[in-house]
């Protein structure tokens, strides 16, 4: 048979709110768990605005440098439908954030693993992106694997900072914004 | 070379729906005349696409940078979905008030399929969508239809061994946004979709046959190609109808990009 083509993109619209966004969302690790980092920052459109109305998924692997292959992220209560939060002991490497009125997200999570330089995948939806953006979160620490990284490599230095996350006061908390546009626009991906 | 835009015109500052139709018959015909040089066919809308005003300050500017597909990397896994994510009422989105909804009920039902055409097992699709007067459950839809007490307008369902899913809903309303003066969105369905993996992640929307505000909306006419346009229409299928119940409706859903099984290929 022909391969059949694909179902065009289109957007996720303004309205989204009911449907994808759930209590906890960007909360991967499990509560209490040691190696918690977070991770956080701002979406901007092309005049510099914050975007009040993206929705950011986090999908990564965990510190063991594989992805965890468990259910659960979004947990239904068979008695109610309603969101019956994450079970508290497994790692599902899945988050999905709305941002709030001042285009501001927030996640917590553990650290991805290696092997090469460990990262998050980043998938942006927004009103007005009639295609998602995939990019990702590289962390400022690790030097030699960032340098060694093919894709990291492949960029000239000011754009590949767009994609090394900013280590933040506190241990273990790290600044990623995302510009859809714009002088420092963010590398955007496409997989081939 | 493709040609510059026509200006926007407007009317006393106000975008009309005549201003609206000339830019998409232009970026029509310059799609036309690109595939007529030989380009090829555009599966997916542009990102940037002016007649959508909200894309104007959110699209790259920049060239999106290629990374090659390596099974090694992450993105080729997806987050797994299961039988807890989703409960058994999950699909039918008439059944989740103690009322019935108000609105005509269908059935929608397709094939999840990655591009080589094999069934995508045990994935999520998460759907959202308005009500029968047109009018989302959500605070910040200003539209001043009628709520529906008995519909919230979300479902989400997991595939079966062959790809199927099956959603028993309403039919939603028209509605009016403030893209230009006058715009209505034609009725849809939207679709999250999940694939084996997360480079085959989709958001999309799902339309009805025959629908008089088609060549109207800057949404569905970003995807100019015609072919690619009328996959976003689900089929009436009279198969699927239930006697006495509900209007049905098929609507396969084909995915793009790496999937996690590439290197199985049979490359002969």
């Amino acid at each position: 048979m022909t391969a059949p083509h694909p179902t065009p993109s289109h957007t996720v619209g303004p309205f989204y709110g009911c449907a994808l966004p759930f209590p906890g969302g960007g909360d991967l690790a499990p509560p209490g768990h040691p190696d918690t980092i977070t991770v956080h920052g701002y979406v901007y459109d092309g005049a510099g605005e914050p975007v009040p109305d993206a929705l950011i998924e986090l999908w990564q692997a965990g510190p063991d440098g594989a992805p965890a292959r468990v259910p659960g992220s979004l947990r239904r209560d068979p008695m109610t439908g309603g969101f019956l939060g994450r079970n508290g002991v497994d790692f599902t490497g899945f988050g999905r954030i709305a941002t709030d009125p001042d285009g501001h997200w927030t996640a917590r999570t553990l650290p991805p693993g290696g092997p090469g330089a460990p990262y998050i995948s980043v998938c942006v939806h927004a009103r007005g992106l009639l295609r998602h953006l995939f990019t990702r979160v590289y962390f400022p620490g690790n030097t030699e694997a960032n340098a060694a990284d093919p894709l990291l490599a492949s960029l000239d230095p000011a754009r590949r900072e767009t994609l090394v996350a900013t280590a933040g006061p506190r241990p273990g908390s790290y600044r990623f914004d995302i510009r859809l546009q714009g002088d420092e626009e963010t590398v955007f991906l496409e997989f081939t | 070379m493709a040609s510059a835009r026509p200006p926007i015109s407007t009317r006393s500052g106000v975008t009309t729906q005549a201003d609206i139709d000339r830019e998409l018959a232009a970026a029509r015909a310059e799609y036309e005349a690109a595939r007529a040089e030989g380009a090829p066919a555009a599966h997916h809308p542009p990102r940037d696409f002016p007649p959508y005003r909200s894309s104007a300050l959110r699209h790259p500017r920049q060239p999106l940078v290629a990374v090659q597909g390596d099974p090694e990397t992450v993105e080729l896994s997806a987050p797994v979905f299961g039988v807890t994510d989703v409960t058994d009422t999950d699909g039918d989105l008439t059944a989740q008030h103690p009322g019935e909804p108000l609105g005509e009920r269908i059935t929608v039902s397709g094939r999840l399929l990655d591009r080589r055409g094999r069934p995508v097992r045990g994935q999520l699709i998460e759907v959202w969508q308005a009500n029968a007067a047109g009018r989302y459950a959500h605070l910040r839809d200003r539209h001043p239809a009628p709520l529906d007490p008995n519909f919230t307008g979300v479902g989400r369902v997991l595939t079966g061994d062959d790809g199927s899913y099956t959603l028993t809903t309403i039919k939603p309303g028209a509605y009016p946004w403030r893209n230009h003066e006058n715009a209505w969105r034609p009725a849809h369905i939207h679709f999250s979709v999940f694939g084996a993996a997360f480079t085959q992640r989709l958001v999309t929307q799902m339309y009805f046959p025959g629908d008089p505000l088609f060549r109207y909306d800057p949404i569905l006419q970003s995807v100019t190609d015609e072919a690619a346009r009328q996959r976003l229409v689900a089929a009436y299928d009279p198969a699927l109808s239930r006697p006495e119940w509900s209007l049905g409706y098929r609507w396969d859903i084909v995915l793009d990009g790496p999937s996690a099984t590439w290197h199985e290929e049979d490359h002969g």
